[in-house]
């Protein structure tokens, strides 16, 4: 924790003549924070986006949220309202990495797979009972699976709900992506 | 010895460490039961099943419960810097962990400093952590699949979750994408790239192409690519050649596969069970 504020002190400071973009981050302490916290700000109708942390934040398993910095007190008081926190805002003036947008998607008859980035999902389209998890490399994926396999797409708890890192913000869009197809 | 590393998506699991059984569809570590689904118990089991065949002892398990808040696989990290030097062990493989770059460092160097030095397998978490780190050539092997595959070959992307789309894309030959994994030190000095067909790969050339039998539900089946590891691991460590091993490891699940009869909604209990017929072939 120590660490991360630091870092964040150094970002500020090579920052400190404000963002070209207008653009700011809101750092988290882990994924699943993350998660929610745009859950909650996309409820309140804040222009926000997910994306990849600049190196000098970078962990191995991160996210950080990208929002309009002139919004930074509505941000903040949206957040509070639902009992979240930022562990700091940081002005943006570097290109993020953006997370995956393309979707892969596979027939098998009564069965329909969609993959996004390294994770797929796989539904049988006659009951919408999901039948498989599948890819991903972080902890909660077998996690996810046992929770999540067995269950109708609508009754299964979401990985936007239960999920904690990147694989589980990936089958959150492959999740979204397979319930607009089915 | 070979040991395998992984996690357990069980909260309340603490440290596990003990030698792997497998009884019926059931993996015993420790005296504790843990459910073969998918995961590191599927590459344990499967890893069981060969050394079944081969003879050779089962493997260590070194296991911790986490849901990805990566509270365990800290837990497991710090052991491991601190006592793996008092294990003896030829092969280790390294699976299910939140990646943590720095926790990665701190392991490898203390593989590092064994008199005696392991084959090192990464794969899942761990392997995105490898090579985020930067030192994805010291590992003997990586097990990507495709999507993963793309992910090792962007120099850039520190997760598959931010692999560019250009690199990502469908028409990308993998023979490119094995390329500049190379090119940009990303890549083990083997690989077995799990796809529609499996290669295996040595200091950047192919030199296996594995495709038959096609079974193609394997796709959709949690799990799958964990067997094929777990194989190819335990053939590593029974003796054979690291691309012997890995060939080997393809066609079996890929047999074993068609022995099941699976469909998309198989769970990978099936495959596993499969195994020692599917290696008699």
């Amino acid at each position: 924790m120590r660490l991360i504020r630091r870092v964040i002190q150094n970002l500020k400071s090579r920052f400190r003549n404000g963002s070209q973009h207008g653009l700011g981050l809101l750092v988290f302490e882990n994924t699943s924070e993350v998660i929610r916290a745009e859950q909650i700000l996309k409820k309140e109708g804040c222009d926000v986006s997910v994306k990849g942390p600049p190196p000098e934040l970078r962990k191995g398993c991160d996210l950080v949220i990208e929002f309009q910095l002139v919004e930074e007190l509505r941000v903040r008081r949206a957040l509070q309202k639902q009992g979240a926190s930022a562990l700091d805002v940081v002005p943006l003036n570097s290109e993020l990495l953006q997370p995956v947008d393309i979707f892969q998607t596979r027939d098998f008859g009564d069965y329909l797979m969609v993959r996004a980035a390294n994770m797929k999902i796989t539904v049988d389209k006659r009951s919408t009972v999901i039948v498989n998890i599948s890819g991903g490399g972080c902890p909660d994926v077998p996690y996810l699976a046992q929770e999540m396999v067995g269950k109708k797409l609508q009754d299964a708890p979401t990985p936007g709900d239960i999920g904690h890192t990147l694989c589980g913000y990936a089958l959150q869009l492959a999740y979204e992506e397979i319930q607009q197809q089915c | 010895m070979l040991i395998i590393v992984g996690t357990v998506p069980d909260l309340n699991l603490g440290l596990l460490i003990g030698r792997s059984e497998l009884k019926g569809r059931r993996l015993i570590v420790d005296k504790t039961d843990i459910p073969v689904q998918r995961g590191t118990p599927a590459l344990i089991a499967s890893a069981c099943r060969v050394c079944e065949v081969s003879g050779a002892e089962p493997p260590l398990a070194l296991l911790v419960g986490d849901i990805g808040l990566g509270h365990g696989s800290r837990e497991l990290y710090a052991y491991l810097t601190e006592h793996i030097r008092e294990y003896t062990f030829s092969t280790i493989v390294f699976h299910y962990l939140q990646p943590d770059v720095d926790w990665h460092c701190k392991v490898l160097f203390s593989l590092q400093e064994l008199q005696q030095q392991p084959t090192l397998i990464a794969d899942a978490g761990f392997m995105y952590a490898a090579k985020m780190s930067g030192y994805a050539g010291e590992y003997d092997l990586f097990t990507p699949d495709i999507g993963e595959m793309a992910f090792l070959a962007d120099e850039k992307a520190p997760h598959p979750f931010y692999t560019r789309g250009f690199i990502l894309h469908e028409q990308n030959k993998v023979e490119d994408l094995i390329s500049r994994a190379y090119h940009h030190n990303n890549a083990a000095r083997n690989l077995l790239i799990k796809g529609a067909t499996d290669l295996v790969v040595s200091g950047g050339d192919i030199i296996e192409r594995v495709n038959e039998p096609m079974v193609e539900a394997l796709e959709a089946m949690g799990g799958t690519g964990d067997t094929v590891t777990g194989m190819a691991a335990a053939l590593i460590y029974s003796g054979l050649d690291i691309t012997k091993a890995c060939t080997l490891a393809a066609r079996t699940n890929r047999l074993a596969g068609k022995l099941a009869s699976p469909t998309p909604a198989s769970q990978v209990t099936d495959i596993i069970e499969q195994i020692p017929a599917a290696l008699s072939f």
